[in-house]
């Protein structure tokens, strides 16, 4: 069958397009590369001193295992209360489920500075009745990412619940299973792919996070997002070029790894 | 009826932590945002007034409305050309595509931020570039204004005005193209007149998408405009730590909440919110 491709026009302005969006990724590159400790272009010499600075100054690794235990730990706790919320509206279908998912979903929605001061609210507010779960804590962030993150998990949960077929339930249910059953042996299962999905989402937003905690930490739950931006305001540190580098391979790898396991899915 | 009551327990059971979280950590504190616009530092409705009659906090605004809409005609207009070719072109182009469209979606807006900084920056890669080739003696200014600024935004937005783009390209019937170009229409001429109209509700939705993130955007402006070309979000952030002004600051998060609020009230009113994804 014939189809409508794009024609040359088309094609280079695309290109153009794809060229701007790769442009600043590449640029980072060279800059990592620098021997001198300002941001500049190498000239001639080449230096990995701002990739060993990584891996010996503590701060970095101090934040990024700070980074780690907030993202599994907000992950954790978003992904668990997004599953059962979504069995919740799946199973029973109950009145007013359009408005209690537009609720569940106003994090998403509402501009990110919105949810910053809301969330610095809560957490000064709470600082003052415990020391360990309010402003500047891992927990307290933790908290906040989860709020951020709960409704991009709800809606994955919720897109895998209605690709699954209703009548695998009903049957469970005409054979006595309890809800219980129901939610454990026939429905999760069938949706693990989405779960796993919304946790994976979870920890990647909570990991890169930056607008919310911003407002809400300033000298002890240092993340990695916040520590380069600490670079980047005040004098611009290489360190965050190298680390930048890294970051993208990872990006890279990670998708390249998903569209080989695509391929190998539908090759078969 | 008993089985109608355990429903409605179940439900109840398995809807409720989430609703309960969500109802402390986010209902409960943003009345106590909007609390703040109307108390600090004295009861009454001072920070409103300030809000119409100061000349700074209305400049922000005007640039702020300025930008996103700059940001949303250049970021929909590139997007467009590039999902053409994710949706319509050939298996390669399309992986190409696809590629040049995730890549920079799933990298942190610190990095690609800091990217433009390394691009644009007086001794960043394209001053360095077009001194050398005694193009120019001084570096230009390119980051920490509006231009660096607008081009930072864009780039971010892309990717997300992307799908909705996407998903109404796919849904377009082939043979409506091909029976345009059979009956003698040129290449443009179907670009324009078939193509560009039959998505339209795909252009609404990623100019909805584009126009409602910019306006509370925080990250970008902050590094690239440099603390020159301040922006509602930072203005926010401003008057809670540097200059604290916490009733002020709560005010203007309420005005962009409603506004924002409007907008996607008055677009859903022509379009179905299904249409848009």
């Amino acid at each position: 069958m014939p189809t409508y491709r794009p024609g040359p026009v088309s094609l280079i302005l695309a290109a153009l397009v794809a060229l701007f969006l790769l442009l600043p990724l590449l640029a980072v590159i060279p800059v990592s590369l620098t021997p001198t400790r300002m941001l500049a272009m190498p000239s001639g010499e080449l230096s990995l001193r701002h990739y060993r600075a990584l891996i010996e100054d503590p701060r970095w690794i101090n934040s990024i295992l700070l980074s780690i235990r907030i993202g599994v730990f907000s992950s954790a706790f978003s992904t668990v209360l997004a599953l059962c919320f979504s069995l919740g509206v799946w199973m029973f279908q109950p009145r007013f489920t359009a408005a209690l998912v537009g609720f569940v979903l106003l994090p998403m929605v509402v501009p990110p500075v919105v949810s910053a001061i809301t969330l610095y609210f809560l957490l000064t507010s709470i600082s003052g009745a415990s020391s360990f779960f309010g402003y500047d804590t891992w927990l307290g962030v933790a908290m906040a990412h989860a709020v951020m993150t709960v409704p991009f998990a709800t809606v994955l949960i919720l897109v895998s619940l209605s690709q699954l077929d209703r009548r695998i339930d009903l049957a469970a249910r005409g054979l006595g299973a309890t809800v219980w059953e129901r939610a454990t042996r026939i429905i999760m299962p069938n949706i693990k792919f989405g779960i796993v999905t919304a946790a994976l989402l979870s920890f990647v937003l909570s990991w890169e996070e930056i607008g919310v905690t911003l407002f809400i930490t300033s000298v002890n739950a240092i993340t990695l997002p916040r520590l380069m931006w600490m670079g980047l305001r005040d004098n611009i540190d290489p360190a965050i070029a190298a680390l930048s580098v890294i970051l993208i391979i990872i990006t890279v790898l990670v998708l390249a790894a998903r569209s080989a396991v695509v391929r190998l899915r539908r090759a078969q | 009826m008993k089985a109608y009551l355990s429903d409605r327990m179940g439900a109840a059971l398995l809807m409720a932590p989430l609703l309960l979280f969500l109802g402390a950590a986010y209902a409960w504190p943003f009345f106590g945002v909007v609390n703040w616009s109307f108390t600090l530092p004295e009861p009454g409705l001072g920070q409103y007034g300030t809000l119409l009659s100061d000349p700074l906090v209305q400049s922000v605004f005007v640039r702020t409305l300025r930008i996103a809409a700059i940001v949303t005609i250049v970021s929909v207009a590139a997007a467009y050309a590039i999902t053409v070719v994710w949706v319509r072109g050939t298996p390669a182009q399309r992986v190409i595509a696809e590629f040049c469209i995730l890549v920079p979606f799933w990298i942190s807006v610190l990095t690609r931020a800091f990217g433009w900084v390394a691009l644009l920056s007086n001794r960043g890669l394209f001053n360095t570039w077009l001194q050398a080739i005694g193009f120019i003696s001084e570096p230009l200014t390119l980051v920490r204004n509006e231009f660096g600024v607008i081009v930072g935004m864009t780039h971010f937005l892309i990717p997300f005005a992307v799908f909705p783009l996407a998903s109404s390209m796919r849904s377009l019937d082939d043979r409506v193209l091909l029976a345009a170009r059979g009956l003698g229409s040129s290449r443009m001429r179907t670009f324009w007149s078939v193509f560009v109209p039959m998505t339209r509700s795909g252009i609404i939705g990623s100019a909805l998408i584009v126009f409602v993130f910019s306006l509370g955007f925080f990250v970008t402006p902050a590094i690239l405009g440099g603390g020159r070309s301040v922006m509602v979000a930072e203005l926010i952030y401003l008057r809670i730590f540097q200059s604290p002004d916490w009733g002020l600051g709560a005010a203007i998060s309420v005005v962009l909440v409603l506004f924002v609020g409007a907008l996607m009230a008055l677009v859903f009113r022509y379009v179905r919110p299904r249409q848009l994804i």
